[in-house]
């Protein structure tokens, strides 16, 4: 079995957010990026199906030499080559027609990605990726097991989960429950040692249209401060709830 | 040419964010001086639609789509948008529209946007204020492509009442064994209960509860109040709480008119995830702890003291306003 794992590469959750150059710009000053937490429980999973059932695992990532780090760490987990596209990954439609483009042409049985990334939250790129090169696909995937041709996959739904049974060639766009918290992997000494000499293909992208475009951005206005009740005196609180917020 | 959205139903009644997309169908149907054309699966009183500004319902009854399918309902809508000529398609936020919203859109080449919060600020260009680092920041997205796909955030919009007469217009739609390729095994979900997506109010726990037996009152609390229960990351992880709870900036978001945390201190990541609640209060024992600053009411103290008196309070308001 052929895997790639799709990675995006995004700011660490603890990140402030902040802006530049009049508000169109992410503000990149002093902040860690990582691979995308949901990105990461799938490339975990990728890592059980490499060492139990002998699948291979390449990962690939949208963005300039800037996210090399990050694809370098997921190496070091353990994939086994890398392909980065040259481009700016400001369009869902736009990144997944990349991605589509090297699963034509490397063959992939199965495709993971995570439901959405955490900084421009699109939760596009998988289900655009399978329609446009007609593969099943999960979404809010939260467990998978592949036997042969036949693949079975958990989905959190609202308010439950839903089992769904389907067929490679699968995308899936996976979330923690793929793998627990406590399963994902640091690199070790070796494992960095190693990812230096994997190989991590620079490819340039195609011509795909935008069909969005972040105009400007902006920061939640600021909080007023907060309204305290003591604690021998509950029932001022449903009060509030009740009379003031008219919440209950 | 009309605007069209997906009212989402389940077991044949319409979901509250039906109403809500409807509504805000409506608005961009205004803007653009057309009129909306809902589609609804498998649902019989259609007619309420009207109430919330639809024109038309294109009724689809299919025994195969009686079980929610991405790719199947993709194919409806899809349809549905080319016979209506449709150029801007809405659609909720819930979990299997987040499902079919991206095949929909590769199938109509349109440019989608999700999570958004408020009408388009213009039509021409096309516009939209959504949210975007997991609710740490908002973002103003023009859609450049022919066809639009919209995805309202859940209780940001609202139900608008614009009374309309509905006309109801079965809709069949061509689909196949290839619309089919994905199937529905077994659904294990919660019935009669809230769920975190769609609920009112939301009550959650922190590691401040100490351990999973101490829920019940959580759970008590949630039960007077008909709200979904929640919880934090930590809670999760350790195994405390199932992780289809975990509320924040890798779990759920929470859009809820009225959340509760308890025991929560409010990591930067919580605080994300919860943040478009629109009334937040915090119980906790340290007055330091960060959600005091994002809270809109708070109450320093024991949880443990704290809730079974609120619990008590709550049943005495209850028994006045029944």
């Amino acid at each position: 079995m052929k895997i790639l794992v799709c990675i995006s590469n995004v700011p660490d959750t603890t990140s402030k957010i902040n802006f530049t150059e009049g508000d169109t710009k992410f503000d990149t000053n002093g902040v860690q990026f990582v691979i995308n937490p949901n990105d990461e429980f799938g490339l975990t999973r990728a890592m059980w199906f490499k060492e139990k059932q002998g699948a291979t695992v390449h990962v690939a990532t949208v963005g300039g030499a800037q996210t090399e780090p990050t694809i370098r760490k997921a190496l070091a987990i353990g994939a086994d080559e890398a392909i980065r596209i040259n481009a700016e990954p400001t369009d869902g439609f736009f990144v997944a027609r990349q991605l589509a483009e090297v699963v034509k042409n490397g063959g992939y049985d199965l495709v993971i990605a995570g439901r959405e990334s955490i900084d421009y939250n699109g939760g596009m790129v998988p289900g655009i990726l399978a329609t446009l090169l007609d593969m099943n696909f999960v979404n809010t995937c939260i467990g998978l097991e592949v036997d042969d041709n036949n693949a079975t996959a958990m989905r959190e739904i609202d308010g439950g989960k839903e089992k769904i049974s389907t067929s490679l060639p699968l995308v899936i766009g996976g979330q923690k429950g793929l793998v627990e918290e406590s399963d994902l992997r640091i690199p070790n000494m070796r494992g960095i040692m190693m990812a230096r000499k994997k190989a991590l293909n620079v490819v340039e992208p195609i011509d795909a249209p935008k069909p969005t475009q972040d105009q400007k951005f902006e920061k939640p206005a600021p909080k007023g401060p907060v309204k305290l009740v003591d604690a021998e005196n509950v029932g001022e609180l449903v009060n509030l709830l009740h009379n003031e917020a008219k919440v209950i | 040419m009309s605007v069209l959205v997906y009212t989402e139903s389940d077991k044949g009644k319409f979901k509250k964010n039906a109403f809500e997309v409807a509504s805000y169908a409506y608005a961009v149907a205004q803007q653009l001086g057309e009129s909306v054309t809902a589609v609804s699966m498998n649902v019989d009183d259609n007619e309420i639609l009207g109430t919330y500004g639809v024109s038309k319902v294109l009724k689809v009854s299919n025994a195969d789509l009686h079980t929610f399918n991405a790719k199947a309902y993709a194919n409806v809508l899809a349809q549905a948008a080319e016979a209506e000529g449709a150029k801007v398609v809405i659609v909720s936020s819930s979990a299997d529209t987040k499902f079919l919203a991206p095949i929909l859109t590769a199938k109509l080449n349109a440019g989608y946007v999700p999570n958004v919060v408020a009408a388009p600020e213009g039509t021409s260009p096309f516009v939209v204020k959504r949210t975007a680092f997991s609710n740490k920041g908002f973002a103003h997205t023009e859609i450049s492509a022919e066809i639009k796909v919209v995805g309202v955030s859940n209780n940001a919009f609202g139900a608008v009442e614009n009374p309309t007469s509905a006309s109801v217009e079965d809709f069949s739609p061509s689909l196949g064994d290839a619309d089919f390729t994905t199937k529905s095994v077994e659904v294990d979900k919660v019935v009669g209960k809230a769920t975190i997506a769609d609920a009112d109010i939301v009550v959650s726990g922190g590691r401040g509860l100490k351990g999973p037996e101490n829920w019940g009152m959580i759970e008590e609390l949630a039960d007077i109040l008909g709200a979904a229960t929640a919880c934090s990351k930590p809670v999760s992880d350790l195994g405390w709480r199932s992780h289809g709870e975990h509320v924040g900036q890798t779990g759920k978001p929470v859009a809820s008119n009225l959340y509760i945390a308890i025991g929560i201190s409010g990591a930067i990541q919580h605080l994300a995830g919860v943040s478009a609640s629109k009334t937040k209060v915090v119980i906790n024992n340290d007055p330091e702890a960060p959600f005091f600053k994002a809270a809109d009411y708070g109450i320093v103290g024991d949880a443990f003291e704290v809730v079974p008196k609120l619990i008590e309070k709550l049943k005495e308001f209850k028994a006045q306003n029944a």
